[in-house]
């Protein structure tokens, strides 16, 4: 199959007052027709940075970004900022994590939906609003096009976060990224968010690049995960597999303090990992992960793991991978 | 947001993280350099110079000489004295009124802020019922009442800087009052006051200072204008602003006496305002309002 | 909307009410005895007892307070004592010329100062950026009464192109009048300019941050569209910097009249404070507290009708 997108060897980096911050140091995935990828680590590990990089929205100003960007094939980073805009929100789209201050507070929300339209489907503004309200009923709003008229403000999060997604899907585009889409919801309405991203990808055939801190999400509605530390991917696989045999201690680590019940429970809290993510200010050739292991021998501050396959596309930068929780791990 | 990068944890003294990042900023250099040279001119120009009240009406309006630096005004005073002279009135006016201002403002801002209940609506509505008074109305209805002195435009000054003061650190105590080590405190059975002066002041330094630094120019133009117009400073003291007032009628044979204290009103304006512009990049960045 | 408006007019009519009795109080700390004052240092006590009776001083002072509130709204705020005019006719006559003048800096103010704060930020870090801030900060520290100097110098006195002072009434002669204007317009507008564009540029900065600006990028929106839905934010922040700087403009209003010898409502504060003239000073300070307050009520409807949420009030 060949891939809808492939980020290879991205790293970003932004200049700040205090000295350059490595967000992104080495980033390799692909992302299928279709398919629903996601991407997973603790805060600051570079996973929105990773994904803000596809349709190049990070800030323009003190930012370098390396490495390669494709799109079917077509080769993103090196655009035109004018070609860019073209693409956004046409062919790759996306939900941020605040419904709260993502949209426009001063615009009702069928004029921000219809303006998405107009600029990429040369609709008036009547027929854009009148697709916008169809978009609205896609998305479970009731009452579709009173609501059209309201502001954001009159809007609860779950119903805001439903028209970022109608904003979003509006244009049929072939990626759509989803930038911790659900963390700022009431847990109670979580899942019908989710539910109406899956749902809706699935129909329109819309592959999804989803990131998350939490692996409930990831169990429930993923096809495959990267998970992330420090700026790198350390293990990719698919869900079954990543959740059936887990390899990196950063993976387990992750799935620690998530007990099998926690999934039905409706607590998704992160694995606690003592220690902290390093300062993303230097690189060193080591495994990043190693002062937070279990598993780290002199093997891993001596050189940095290469991601290597073990097993029917799975992945793992580690030189002592295994599921087995072993002694202290 | 979630594109930014997280800030990275560097291990250098706040002191000398703080002073690096003004060093970068050429304007707030600038600004700091202007402030100081009016300090100069302000606190040792007075002993440097000859009498600025010393009149020499056989040379008025002299040019420049190694007699007169600048030359002479048009009683034939010496202008540099005079300049030397009104900047120490603006250097005392500007400070004084600013720190009249925080001394009253600071801790009704700090308490209203803080205890908020029945008193902090009735504060706010005061200030807001000070502020409404355009200040030079006021100043002019306050030079009626209490007569034009140096003394009353400092106090007229001071008051009309204060509604912003309150308001300023009124808020910083609306923001502190929700930290937990205010709780904590709370919790220890610390007195209000302890905590007004305790951790509320030096938490809200920062911003006070900022605002300090804006507030002195303020001070120094209010000072200026009202001299102007003659509710200030009295001539034959010399004012910056006393000395445009003398100079707007010889603006034909001698604009250079318009010049200069209005050059000076702005070079000291400009310094303060670059300086404060530089320190609230620097000691406040979330930039509030 | 309904409850916000009532909300607005209430407080305004605090602050009337806090403003009207400092007036009151203010006026009777005046030096002197109004009574010896009118009837003269050689009044005999019942004279002076007649008089207090006559104009309400023997009465308890809050009695004298509603006296006073009463005169004020039928208009009368006693006679000059320089001319022997009616204050309340003075100022009719002054104060269109000074309504005229802070609406022509308004106009210079926000025809230069919003442009040049959204180009700054806009072009943030550029050279149009450096020049806007420049500007703004000179404009910020050069006292206008200077600048005022400094354009008579400059047009009136070297070049002859304006006349340096004097006025002539919008209704005698419009184009003479407006060449008359000019330079007070500018010099009182420059200062205004200098805040809006400040103001501008940092709310405007503040707002293209904003993730709803992110989310108008991630639309594929040019630029231009991504800062007008970011202007549309800001101009409410700019509307409440024009209320807060009226004060501020009527403040320069006095001295730019002074400068200029315009014969406006703060010429006349001035000139009643030079000649002891108190209820010519009553008078002005009432009204402009009078026209503040309603003009800070105006900017906040303004501000309500440019904002959604203070407008429709929010049912989620």
């Amino acid at each position: 199959m060949s891939a809808l997108l492939e980020v290879d060897h991205l790293a970003v980096t932004f200049d700040t007052e205090d000295g350059p911050v490595l967000a992104v140091k080495d980033m390799s995935f692909t992302l299928n027709p279709g398919e629903i990828l996601a991407l997973v680590g603790e805060s600051g590990c570079g996973k929105s940075v990773t994904a803000m990089s596809i349709p190049a929205l990070l800030p323009t100003n003190g930012v370098t970004r390396r490495g390669a960007v494709r799109l079917s094939g077509r080769e993103l980073t090196t655009l035109a900022e004018r070609d860019l805009e073209a693409l956004r929100g046409k062919e790759i789209s996306v939900v941020f994590q605040e419904p709260m201050t993502s949209l426009n507070p001063a615009y009702t929300v069928g004029k921000q939906i219809a303006e998405v339209i107009q600029r990429h489907q040369g609709l008036n503004r009547r027929e854009a609003l009148d697709q916008a309200v169809e978009l609205l009923v896609k998305v479970g709003i009731p009452d579709a096009r009173r609501r059209c008229a309201s502001y954001p403000h009159q809007l609860s999060g779950g119903m805001r976060q439903r028209v970022m997604i109608a904003m979003a899907v509006a244009c049929d585009p072939k990626v759509l990224i989803a930038d911790e889409p659900t963390t700022a919801l009431d847990v109670t309405i979580q899942a019908g968010v989710l539910e109406v991203i899956r749902t809706l990808c699935r129909e329109l055939g819309t592959a999804v690049v989803l990131i998350t801190h939490d692996l409930g999400v990831v169990a429930e509605v993923a096809d495959r995960v990267v998970v992330m530390y420090a700026g790198r991917a350390v293990e990719q696989a698919s869900v079954r597999s990543l959740f059936a045999a887990p390899q990196h201690p950063y993976t387990l680590g992750l799935m620690g303090a998530l007990p099998a019940n926690a999934l039905r429970s409706g607590s998704r809290r992160l694995a606690e990992i003592p220690g902290l993510v390093p300062a993303p200010v230097d690189d060193p050739d080591e495994c990043q992960f190693a002062p937070r292991c279990g598993r780290a021998t002199s093997e891993c501050r001596a050189a940095r793991p290469q991601s290597r396959e073990i097993r029917d596309e799975h992945w793992v930068a580690c030189y002592h991978p295994g599921h087995e929780e072993d002694g202290d791990g | 947001m979630t594109a930014v990068a997280p800030v990275p944890v560097v291990m250098v003294g706040r002191a000398t993280r703080l002073r690096k990042r003004f060093l970068r900023r050429p304007m707030a250099v600038l600004g700091l350099v202007l402030v100081v040279l009016f300090l100069l001119l302000a606190i040792f120009g007075p002993l440097l110079t000859p009498d600025p009240l010393a009149q020499e009406l056989t040379s008025a309006f002299a040019s420049p000489s190694a007699h007169h630096l600048l030359g002479t005004d048009d009683l034939g005073r010496d202008e540099l004295a005079r300049l030397a002279a009104g900047a120490r009135v603006s250097l005392l006016a500007g400070v004084l009124s600013t720190a009249l201002a925080m001394v009253v403002g600071v801790p009704i801002g700090l308490a209203s802020g803080y205890f908020r209940g029945w008193i902090d609506p009735i504060v706010m509505r005061l200030n807001d019922a000070v502020l409404a008074f355009p200040f030079l109305i006021f100043a002019v209805g306050f030079a009626a009442i209490f007569g034009a002195s140096l003394r009353n435009v400092v106090i007229a000054l001071s008051i009309g800087l204060l509604p912003t003061i309150v308001r300023i650190a009124r808020g910083e105590a609306l923001v502190l009052r929700e930290q937990d080590f205010i709780g904590g405190a709370v919790a220890d059975g610390a007195r209000s006051r302890t905590i007004m002066f305790r951790y509320l002041l030096p938490n809200s330094l920062n911003t006070l200072i900022v605002q300090a630094t804006v507030a002195i120019p303020i001070g120094i133009i209010g000072e200026a204008v009202l001299s102007f117009l003659g509710l200030g400073v009295q001539p034959p003291n010399p004012s910056w602003g006393v000395m445009l007032t003398s100079a707007q009628q010889f603006l034909v044979q001698a604009p250079q006496l318009a010049i200069y204290p209005g050059a000076l009103i702005a070079i000291a304006t400009l310094g303060f305002n670059l300086l404060g512009d530089g320190l609230r990049d620097v000691l406040d960045p979330k930039d509030r309002r | 909307m309904g409850v916000f408006i009532l909300r607005r007019v209430l407080s305004s009519v605090v602050v009337l009410f806090l403003c009207s009795v400092a007036v009151f109080i203010g006026v009777r700390a005046l030096p002197g005895d109004p009574a010896l004052n009118m009837a003269g240092e050689s009044a005999s006590p019942q004279v002076l007892a007649a008089i207090r009776h006559q104009f309400g001083l023997d009465k308890p002072v809050p009695v004298q307070y509603v006296d006073y509130v009463t005169q004020v709204a039928h208009g009368n705020f006693g006679i000059s004592t320089v001319d022997q005019i009616p204050v309340s006719e003075i100022l009719v006559q002054r104060i269109p010329v000074t309504l005229e003048l802070a609406f022509l800096a308004i106009v210079v103010g926000l025809l230069i100062g919003v442009p040049a704060g959204v180009v700054s930020a806009v072009r943030r870090g550029k050279l149009a950026d450096y020049v806007s801030n420049a500007f703004g900060l000179i404009g910020l520290s050069v006292p206008h009464f200077w600048l005022g100097l400094l354009a008579i110098w400059a047009f009136a006195v070297h070049l002859h192109w304006l006349p340096a002072s004097g006025f002539v009434g919008l209704a005698e002669d419009p184009v003479e009048n407006l060449r008359r204007m000019v330079l007070p317009a500018l010099v009182l507008g420059t200062g205004l300019s200098a805040v809006l564009m400040r103001q501008t540029r940092s709310s405007l900065l503040g707002q293209l941050s904003e993730d709803y600006v992110r989310t108008a990028r991630a639309k594929g929106l040019s630029h231009g569209a991504q800062v007008r839905h970011a202007l549309r934010n800001s101009l409410t922040t700019v509307t409440t910097v024009l209320g807060l700087q009226l004060g501020a403009l009527i403040s320069g209003a006095v001295v730019t009249e002074q400068i200029f010898v315009i014969p406006g409502f703060g010429k006349l504060t001035v000139d009643a404070v030079t000649q002891r003239n108190y209820p010519v000073i009553e008078g002005v300070i009432i009204v402009t507290v009078f026209g503040y307050v309603l003009a800070n009520l105006l900017v906040d409807l303004a501000y309500a009708w440019l904002n959604p949420r203070v407008r429709v009030a929010g049912a989620a």
